[in-house]
């Protein structure tokens, strides 16, 4: 709060406070500024233009990427949504033997380093004969994406007072009643909420990806790095800001479904 | 209704958990149309039979047969029982409309038919205007009506209510004693209903079941349980009590004997049930105790001790003696302001009397 009585008592306060969001955000500004910066290396501005944007899109192998990209996050989220809601609800639902290592294994996978999963992902494949390619690189998706939804999807059945499970069975569901109308309705936030977690995970992941997939199918990020390696280009920055815009779009939407969710909240209980 | 005959029949009910009895051979038969209370403290399986009814458990060996049907080997989704839960467990992300109609849709009633019996519901609650909301929108007693409307709506034969009020404040409690013995009555369903409070189980249950270590120690109506309670530990669970330990001296005839009690001597209506030199316990509740004071230099016959600790309770004053022996008794008196002898002072010498065979005999216990 502005306090009249003392007018620079404020001062330091909002300078941190400048400080702070100019460390986080100067990049990212310098990046999209760049990407309509007539000048090739961006060090004056040369005035505005699309001409990056333009060469973005005539980049065939850049579009292919993208293509890859897009098809390998969006199967692979859903494929891991899927296992992963149903693992949740098993976990929430069911008392069963091995149930405690079940945890403690996605866990394990959560926190293993992702050059880890990539050398042990590789050594897996070579091992049982899976060419490196499209099914391969899809395989490694699902495999890190799939303990970020069973966190996500657990977390939010286990706010819920267990007895409603049996309320449901009292008033005569089914198992599959109790599945379709009580547990996905109330997970439904958290399951749109781990698939875009899982969209962008799979979406810029680097290392894991560049150890599993094979020449014969490029994605994006693996993309951008070969073309940096010989110098930042503009048409990185427009690309970068794209998926920039693409990401913020998908926080708002994700922040909305929660933000909504908490209204049908229980009250503590 | 039908109040004699059996709805529900429990025979040979045993259960564990981990290899711990819960409930150990318990048998029990419940009547048509009434309010049964199973009264114990925590743990001692009251809940666990509750959701054995239910189909929540299932059980190590017994049968409980509904109607003469067997029950056990119907799943919780086709029994004729519906449960209100400690928690109310209501759905959230459905409205109180929703919820109330859960049950009838799961059985496939017609619409017209589930609108009609849900709002008739909602009038009997008096949840009319709030059918829209959101169970988070509600407060707790709100929540609490939902939840028993959700139950009943199914016209189950046997409701079952896990100690449904014990999140309530203590006036709105009271109310939905009220409330739930009303829509019990209004609706002629048979109650099972679960509590640790014996107050609550008194006022509102036709028949009152004390459990201990997963059985049955005593059945009964709940005027019978607190005035001849069969073992020490309904004695003191139910009700205030005032227990003894006595050995008797001689026999007078074949009902009455003299007693050594707490240092004092007294006479006794035993039955008959015990011979010279025989312990017992004599229980006696704190508003059946009466206080003499000294007339003439001289005590009344009984147990004479001192008053140490007077307690005004509106109604009833209650007074503490401290015995000869040191046992201290509790007697609780209605006010007679037209008795001057009436406010005890603190230190006066007293004999603690009671109306004869008022007391209860129980067995000796350790």
């Amino acid at each position: 709060m502005i306090n009249n009585k003392q007018p620079l008592m404020w001062l330091p306060r909002v300078l941190v406070m400048l400080g702070v969001f100019l460390f986080l955000y100067v990049p990212l500004l310098l990046l999209i500024v760049n990407s309509f910066n007539a000048n090739r290396y961006g060090f004056q501005w040369d005035g505005f233009s699309w001409q990056w944007y333009l060469k973005l899109f005539n980049n065939e192998g850049l579009k292919v990427a993208a293509g890859h990209s897009l098809v390998v996050a969006m199967l692979a989220s859903t494929v891991s949504v899927l296992i992963g809601s149903l693992t949740a609800v098993a976990l929430f639902r069911y008392q069963f033997r091995g149930k405690q290592v079940l945890q403690s294994g996605l866990f394990v996978v959560m926190m293993t380093p992702d050059i880890v999963m990539a050398i042990a992902l590789l050594a897996l494949f070579a091992t049982i004969g899976i060419k490196l390619g499209f099914i391969s690189l899809l395989l490694a998706h699902i495999t890190f994406c799939l303990p970020f939804v069973v966190a996500s999807v657990y977390a939010r059945l286990r706010g819920f007072d267990h007895n409603i499970i049996d309320a449901a069975r009292d008033l005569g569901a089914t198992d599959a009643v109790i599945f379709r109308r009580i547990l996905v309705p109330l997970a439904m936030p958290a399951i749109i909420g781990g698939w875009l977690l899982a969209f962008t995970l799979s979406l810029d992941d680097v290392i894991v990806s560049s150890f599993v997939t094979g020449p014969g199918y490029e994605i994006l990020p693996l993309r951008i790095q070969s073309m940096v390696r010989v110098g930042v280009s503009p048409e990185v920055n427009a690309l970068a800001t794209l998926l920039l815009a693409g990401s913020l779009l998908l926080v708002t939407l994700s922040q909305w479904l929660t933000w909504r969710a908490g209204r049908a909240r229980p009250q503590s209980v | 209704m039908n109040a004699a005959s059996p709805l529900i029949q429990i025979s040979g009910l045993t259960k564990s958990y981990q290899g711990k009895q819960v409930i150990r051979d318990l048998d029990l038969t419940i009547l048509d149309g009434e309010f049964l209370t199973l009264l114990g403290p925590s743990g001692c399986g009251k809940t666990t039979v509750l959701r054995i009814l239910a189909g929540f458990e299932g059980v190590d060996c017994g049968t409980i047969s509904l109607d003469g049907h067997e029950l056990l080997a119907q799943p919780a989704e086709r029994r004729p029982v519906n449960t209100v839960f400690q928690s109310y467990a209501l759905f959230p992300h459905m409205s109180v409309w929703d919820n109330i109609a859960f049950g009838l849709r799961m059985k496939k009633v017609p619409v017209a038919e589930i609108k009609a019996r849900v709002d008739a519901l909602l009038e009997t609650v008096q949840l009319s205007h709030l059918a829209q909301r959101m169970p988070n929108q509600l407060s707790g007693g709100q929540q609490q009506r939902v939840a028993i409307a959700r139950a009943v709506v199914n016209k189950p034969r046997l409701l079952l209510l896990d100690e449904p009020l014990s999140a309530l404040d203590y006036k709105l409690r009271k109310q939905m004693q009220v409330e739930l013995k009303k829509i019990q009555r209004q609706l002629g369903i048979t109650f099972v209903f679960v509590t640790h409070d014996q107050e609550e189980a008194l006022s509102m249950s036709d028949r009152v079941a004390v459990m201990q270590e997963g059985r049955i120690v005593q059945l009964g109506t709940p005027r019978s349980i607190y005035e001849e309670p069969a073992t020490l530990f309904v004695a003191r669970f139910v009700g205030e009590s005032n227990v003894f330990d006595a050995t008797l001296v001689s026999r007078i005839d074949e009902r009455h004997a003299r007693v050594a009690l707490e240092g004092d001597e007294c006479t006794i209506d035993d039955g008959g049930r015990f011979s010279p030199g025989d312990r017992f316990h004599v229980m006696l509740r704190p508003e059946d105790l009466r206080i003499g004071e000294m007339t003439n230099g001289q005590l009344p016959e009984g147990l004479r001790g001192t008053v140490v600790e007077r307690n005004y309770k509106g109604a009833t004053l209650e007074s503490i003696i401290r015995l000869a022996n040191g046992t201290e008794v509790i007697a609780s008196e209605f006010f007679d302001e037209d008795d001057p002898s009436f406010d005890h002072s603190l230190g006066q010498q007293v004999a603690v009397t009671w109306v004869p065979s008022w007391e209860v005999v129980l067995p000796y216990e350790q």
